[in-house]
């Protein structure tokens, strides 16, 4: 059986990869097809994967059909971003992560760092 | 208790503003990252500690002639002796004081501390969901995005080390070894918790410029000893490069942020160029590290800035004598 977190990321893969909204069963069948370990998985436990996904606001509930939809709340390049921006300082809090290699920098520093570079270069 | 509470007083104003100053502004910093940290640390809490303390010691004088008979004497007013003279509005405000702002710089550390983790927990939940682990090392996460980013994320019981999908195809394996001991020594030294101080500091005093100023100057300092602690790995020029590639590739940071409309001066809005020019300076231009006599006496200055407040909290009648 794997754990909570495994299955979390299995099914936001799914979610991320699917171009419309999944229901638990389509999903419990997709992670029952992607591994042995799966097999047995109910879809009780779907559910409570995508409640916790959904209380984390990654996974997005439709409620009009029955059963329930679920998408992902934004795409995976999005959330990807947002871990960048935060790991570079640009987040609004910059504590947050830290100990990045090296923050922002303005364009014409970067210009005068390329010149740099450039010497260090033909050095 | 009065004298002493006068020079505890004299101390605290001069490790709020002066000496920050002067010291942000010195340039032996950057030969002796070191012991610049240190002192960093011992001004802030020999500070802290002399504010506390004259207030502290003030407040006291009517009611003993040391800190453990002023204490005594206080106990014995709180349970009604009516041989102990009440001490007076004056130096009960200046006692609460003393309380509440050592309250209010404990209470913002928790806050702080307990903020970045909650933080930092989100952080790696995402983490989980959106990186692999890298094959080839431990520890180790790989994002998927073209721009070249590097990162540590500290943790109680497990640190990991982000690396972009672009580091590694953009940087040269000796670069990329660059960066990740620059990084782990980020994380083996615990500059996290250092940051955490300083930035609690900061946040409790905002009215005191240097309290910026002073975690303005540790962020570049431990920047300064993450580079040291990569040169022992590789040399000057790799670094270097990593650090301008890097760097470069960052100024492009609009690209990335996709929601964020910023102007790029709020994208840079702590003193950055500051922090990669002081550094690369130091990588381009190598300066001699400090000599063993003008780093005994920082040391000693940093020793004497924790024990002379503890030390006249303690025994305030050494200078009355």
């Amino acid at each position: 059986m794997a754990s909570l977190g495994d299955l979390e990321r299995s099914v936001m893969d799914l979610l991320w990869d699917s171009t419309e909204p999944l229901t638990a069963n389509d999903l419990r069948d997709d992670l029952a097809a992607l591994g042995t370990d799966a097999k047995e998985l109910a879809v009780t436990t779907v559910l409570t994967v995508l409640a916790r996904l959904e209380k984390k606001g990654l996974v997005e509930r439709e409620r009009s059909s029955r059963p329930h939809r679920y998408a992902a709340s934004s795409s995976r390049e999005d959330h990807t971003v947002g871990l960048l921006n935060e790991a570079l300082g640009t987040a609004q809090d910059r504590e947050a992560v830290l100990a990045r290699f090296i923050g922002g920098i303005s364009a014409d520093e970067a210009a005068s760092l390329r010149a740099i570079l450039d010497s260090v270069k033909s050095a | 208790m009065l004298l002493t509470s006068y020079f505890l007083a004299a101390l605290a104003i001069a490790l709020a503003w002066p000496t920050p100053l002067a010291l942000s502004k010195a340039n032996w910093t950057t030969r002796a990252p070191v012991q610049a940290v240190l002192l960093w640390q011992a001004i802030a809490l020999g500070g802290g500690l002399s504010m506390i303390g004259s207030m502290l010691v003030w407040g006291l004088t009517p009611l003993g002639d040391d800190l453990i008979s002023a204490l005594q004497g206080g106990w014995r007013l709180l349970n009604g002796d009516p041989s102990v003279a009440y001490p007076g509005v004056v130096h009960l405000f200046a006692l609460s004081t003393a309380f509440l702002f050592g309250f209010h710089l404990v209470l913002t550390l928790i806050r702080a501390a307990w903020r970045t983790s909650r933080q930092r927990a989100k952080h790696r939940q995402l983490l989980r969901l959106l990186s692999n682990p890298s094959e080839t090392r431990p520890n180790t996460l790989v994002i998927d995005h073209d721009m070249p980013v590097a990162y540590c994320v500290p943790g109680i019981s497990q640190s990991v080390t982000v690396l972009s999908r672009g580091l590694i195809t953009q940087l040269t394996s000796e670069e990329q070894q660059a960066v990740i001991s620059h990084e782990r020594s980020h994380l083996d030294q615990r500059h996290d918790l250092l940051i955490l101080a300083f930035t609690a500091w900061n946040e409790a005093l905002p009215w005191l410029p240097t309290s910026k100023l002073s975690l303005e100057a540790v962020r570049q300092l431990i920047e300064m000893l993450a580079d040291d602690k990569a040169l022992e790995k590789v040399n000057r020029q790799t670094l270097l490069k990593a650090i301008i590639t890097v760097a470069t590739a960052a100024s492009d940071v609009d690209k990335v942020s996709s929601t964020n409309n910023s102007s790029n001066a709020e994208l840079v809005g702590m003193p950055g160029g500051e922090v990669s020019s002081r550094r690369l300076q130091r990588l381009l231009t190598p300066v001699a590290p400090l000599k063993p006599l003008p780093r005994y006496l920082v040391l000693t200055c940093t020793i004497l800035l924790l024990v002379c407040p503890t030390v006249l909290l303690v025994a305030p009648r050494l200078l009355a004598r």
